[in-house]
């Protein structure tokens, strides 16, 4: 009558007594790679649809020129667009605005990156930062990036800066956000941790605060540079020296819909590039390093 | 609050025979000394007497066990002597000087265990080496040592969530270890894990800490794991803490879990306990309605 299983209920006569036996070799990459394979056949469709779908609004767009709805001008052929970019790949602009509009972008971004962290962390560290300068962050984030160009303009003087200011502008909130959110988000013990092994406020800072911050951060990094670019575009397309926005600016002048399509569809594709390569990248290292219940 | 869980024996524990001195087991002089130490946490509703006069002093190389029922204070206490937390009365003396701030001449090994997801396991272990400003070499040998001493050396590149909560226990103890503290304070470090795993660990704690000669004081719940580790068992009552008795366990190295010895010890601490557990546990009961 008396069940089996009763004997193995007590300590000491277990079968596997050490719990390094009973755990696999662990090493990363297992797991993804089991994903990867189940994943394989799956991309291919994926493809397949994406590809489908992108042609499908190809022919139409052909169509709708060929049945000329719109005249040419105004809705240019996608083999127009295509001679547009070329040419004006041949003649160097784009790769020149290209280099404008990312150098910007890279000053912007990086101080922006610096401030932020240094708000956020202010704000996620100390209640009343938080309550002042943590509303003030918080308000300016309905205020689009763009209508801080007029003061800018007046501010900086009619040079780049202005630009770089507007595209700071954009993505700074975003990343304060984000490192107080990660600052908030470090959970106590680690902090402990840190204090018993006697570590200063600066050991702690680096060796614990800011890495335990970088799954949040990850997220705010990717979130500003978006914004970032939005706000460079925007401002570019207002404020006219070299770069994508002028580009677009010189397209409208000329009456050139087609190099205007050529640039929209090259802001889309470093934009995409960005964001699919490096911060997909970047994730991925996130997900690995701090395992998935992080992220 | 985790469910408190007493390994029953099915009989009763005997009556104990003799009222053993608190003799001290240690051959050093007093390396850690409470001095009627109170702490008291004030919000503005309550006034909570967590811990109230206090008196303990622990020896160089001597192995303490602090028991009490959960609530009595005791990692209060442990967190005053790290430096975590500061009393409200009395004072905290370590090497005959005042505990004034956390240091790694007395570090913590947490229940949970407080490693670094971003660090594997041996750059979690350098890393307390790498705040005590020990240089890239000497890091290395140390680190080496203690991760072999603790049996993780083939998962020294793991990382965090990759290990079992024995391991991360493990991986906890090396690091605390490797910056050769002067005291290792550990709050529960095993109750987490299952039983085998935690026969298993206490086991080797034994073994390290008399190989090494590390001055311990070890808060737990579990009166047999206290038996099994402690050269003296201080048995603390709750609500609010006081010390109750101290009782030595003048038992030879190493302990197996199920030794008479230990299981009768155990009864005893468990007797002195008793009482105050039902008191706990009614109190936690009127608390739950």
């Amino acid at each position: 009558m008396p069940s089996s299983g009763m004997h193995g209920d007590e300590p000491g006569i277990a079968l596997t007594p050490v719990d390094i036996d009973t755990t696999s070799v662990p090493r990363g990459g297992s797991t993804t790679a089991r994903f990867r394979e189940l994943d394989a056949s799956g991309l291919v469709l994926k493809a397949l649809r994406l590809a489908v779908f992108y042609l499908a609004l190809l022919a139409l767009w052909q169509l709708l020129y060929s049945l000329h709805v719109w005249s040419p001008y105004l809705l240019p052929s996608p083999s127009d667009v295509w001679h547009s970019f070329i040419d004006y790949v041949d003649n160097g602009l784009i790769q020149k605005a290209v280099r404008a509009s990312m150098q910007r972008l890279v000053i912007g971004y990086a101080i922006s990156i610096l401030i932020g962290l240094i708000i956020g962390m202010a704000c996620g560290s100390n209640k009343y930062v938080d309550e002042t300068l943590g509303s003030l962050v918080l308000g300016l984030q309905s205020l689009p990036s763009i209508t801080w160009l007029p003061l800018a303009i007046l501010w900086f003087g009619l040079n780049q800066n202005a630009i770089i200011f507007v595209t700071f502008m954009g993505s700074v909130g975003a990343i304060a956000i984000s490192a107080r959110a990660g600052v908030q988000a470090i959970p106590p013990l680690y902090r402990r941790a840190a204090a018993t092994m006697g570590a200063s406020r600066y050991q702690s800072v680096r060796y614990v605060l800011l890495p335990a911050m970088v799954p949040s951060m990850a997220q705010g990094l990717k979130l500003g540079w978006s914004f970032a670019w939005r706000s460079l575009m925007a401002a570019e397309l207002i404020f006219v020296t070299m770069g994508l926005g002028h580009l677009l600016n010189l397209g409208r002048d000329l009456n050139n819909m087609s190099l205007v399509l050529a640039i929209m569809f090259v802001i889309v594709a470093i934009g995409l590039a960005v964001d699919r390569i490096f911060f997909a990248r970047v994730e991925a290292w996130v997900q690995e390093r701090w395992g998935l219940e992080a992220a | 609050m985790a469910s408190e869980t007493f390994d029953q024996e099915t009989r009763l524990p005997p009556k104990p025979k003799f009222e053993a001195p608190a003799e001290r087991m240690a051959a050093g002089g007093e390396l850690m000394a409470l001095r009627g130490v109170t702490r008291h946490f004030r919000t503005r509703r309550h006034d909570t007497l967590a811990i109230d006069r206090i008196s303990l002093s622990v020896n160089e190389g001597e192995f303490v066990c602090i028991v009490g029922p959960s609530g009595c204070g005791k990692s209060t206490l442990l967190n005053i002597v790290a430096g975590l937390d500061h009393p409200t009365g009395g004072e905290a003396l370590f090497d005959g000087r005042l505990i004034d701030r956390p240091g790694r001449e007395r570090i913590v090994v947490f229940q949970e265990p407080a490693l670094y997801p971003w660090l594997n396991v041996r750059a979690n272990v350098e890393l307390g080496l790498k705040i005590a400003g020990i240089g890239r070499s000497e890091r290395k040998r140390l680190a080496d040592r203690y991760i072999s001493l603790v049996n993780l050396r083939r998962f020294e590149k793991a990382y965090i969530h990759e290990l079992s909560g024995g391991m991360k226990q493990r991986a906890q103890l090396a690091r605390a270890l490797a910056v050769e503290p002067r005291m290792l304070l550990m709050d529960e470090p095993f109750a987490a894990l299952d039983a085998q795993t935690r026969d298993v660990l206490q086991q080797e704690l034994q073994e390290i800490t008399s190989r090494l000669k590390t001055t311990v004081i070890f808060v737990t719940h579990n009166v047999r794991e206290a038996v099994i580790l402690a050269d003296r068992v201080v048995v603390m009552t709750p609500a609010p803490g006081k010390l109750k008795t101290e009782i030595a366990i003048p038992l030879p190295r190493p302990r197996g879990p199920d030794s008479h010895a230990v299981v009768d010890l155990a009864a005893r601490v468990r007797t002195e306990l008793q009482h105050d557990i039902y008191a706990a546990q009614s109190a936690e009961d009127s608390y739950a309605i």
